[in-house]
């Protein structure tokens, strides 16, 4: 009984300590700053690495989910003859939610798991430690640019994803279903704000490359320095990350759209 | 010549992420139409204002001329204060002009369609149009019919 008990509170300090070391972590990333500035290079491979290579990812699925929402979206509107407003249907949907969501989500599993291994296997082969015993603070040399990459990457792949999926979702209502042109666009523009959306949008963007990028360096730092502790870090990164992004989703949608 | 490259393809990666934004603000958000954003401001009291909400539109003659800036409650009068603000553009306007509230075709958004009147002074910044017409609501509509129906059948069924 007192052995459950035991567990059960060991299990809480724990989640505590991670908790912890992971604020500690984020206030020494963030101070890194300073030392990155000086060191313009280091953040540019990383936004290379990070985003560069996963813009191919976002533009293709972008593209395809506009289309969808375009197809979707004309069999619901066309039974109440309003599918001229299908322009609002898919930019509304795209820059408020899906951009920045379905965006977020393709860069923990595409950008943030790479992190965490490459992090955990550095940790792991005593790399890390390396740089300390040369006197070069690993946070700021490996972390700190890899942060800032993903923080500065992400509104601009969430952009990417919401401009290039409204082009699909104008092939697929203008070209394939027979929308009219003008009233696509016109319909849309009249809509959609660029403040309450768009801006609000890439707020969203920036909160979840920040969520996304914390959460991946610190599990790849805080991995157990093995083969297995490595690969555990990298599902976690995925399964947190994902589950944080959605559930942020719903606090910011809360507060910036609810009235 | 490796940074060199790496540097190319980041400073297009930026490129890209801008342009889509820009894309986003001129072709998808209005912000292309929010120049004429600073009009000039009249008021308008109606008894119901139906389903009017701020950042409605003002047309006249159908056109958009101006959106409402603001609606608030009166309570001596018991009656909503809607503030217009119309581009200045468009300052050729007889100052006893009737504002009436309008629905765009059957499920639509409801918005203040002026007509003009034959006044030779125009509005301007602080006027109050004193004509209006308020919005129509389905249910005192129906309301209305029903109970002209119930009072024909009260006739006919008379002896």
């Amino acid at each position: 009984m007192l052995d459950t008990l035991a567990r059960f509170g060991r299990l809480g300090l724990s989640a505590l300590e991670r908790l912890g070391r992971g604020h500690l972590l984020l206030v020494q990333i963030l101070l890194g700053i300073g030392s990155l500035l000086t060191r313009l290079g280091l953040l540019i491979s990383q936004i290379h690495s990070i985003g560069v290579r996963t813009t191919t990812i976002i533009i293709v699925s972008g593209l395809f989910v506009g289309m969808v929402l375009g197809l979707q979206g004309y069999y619901v509107l066309s039974q109440f003859g309003a599918e001229d407003s299908l322009g609002v249907m898919v930019a509304a949907s795209l820059v408020r939610e899906l951009g920045p969501v379905v965006t977020a989500l393709l860069f923990a599993g595409r950008a943030g798991s790479a992190l965490t291994a490459e992090i955990g296997l550095m940790k792991a082969t005593e790399q890390l430690s390396g740089l300390e015993m040369m006197a070069v603070d690993p946070v700021r040399r490996i972390l700190t640019p890899r942060f800032y990459a993903g923080f500065v990457s992400m509104p601009l792949l969430a952009a990417m994803f919401s401009a290039v999926g409204v082009i699909g979702g104008y092939f697929v209502s203008v070209g394939l279903l027979g929308v009219d042109d003008g009233a696509f666009w016109s319909q849309m523009q009249s809509k959609i704000d660029w403040g309450e959306d768009v801006i609000n949008g890439v707020i969203k963007s920036f909160v979840f490359g920040f969520v996304c990028a914390w959460i991946a360096l610190f599990q790849g730092y805080d991995a157990v320095p093995t083969s297995s502790g490595v690969s555990e870090a990298t599902t976690r990164t995925v399964v947190h990350s994902s589950l944080a992004v959605l559930v942020l989703d719903f606090v910011l949608t809360a507060l910036m759209f609810g009235e | 010549m490796k940074m060199r490259h790496l540097e190319i393809t980041v400073g297009f990666f930026m490129a890209a992420g801008l342009v889509a934004l820009f894309f986003l603000a001129m072709q998808v958000s209005n912000l292309a139409s929010i120049s004429g954003e600073e009009g000039y401001e009249v008021t308008a009291r109606f008894d119901n204002i139906g389903g009017l909400k701020v950042r409605s539109p003002v047309s006249m003659a159908g056109v958009r001329i101006g959106r409402v800036s603001g609606i608030r409650y009166d309570q001596t009068s018991y009656e909503a204060v809607v503030t217009l603000s119309i581009d200045p553009k468009y300052n050729q306007i007889p100052d006893d002009s009737i504002a009436k509230i309008y629905t765009s075709g059957l499920l639509g958004e409801q918005y203040i369609g002026l007509d003009p009147g034959g006044s030779l002074e125009n509005l301007a910044q602080g006027s109050e149009l004193t004509l209006t017409q308020s919005a129509l609501v389905l249910e005192e509509i129906i309301g209305q019919f029903l109970f002209s129906k119930a009072e024909e059948n009260a006739f006919s069924s008379d002896p």
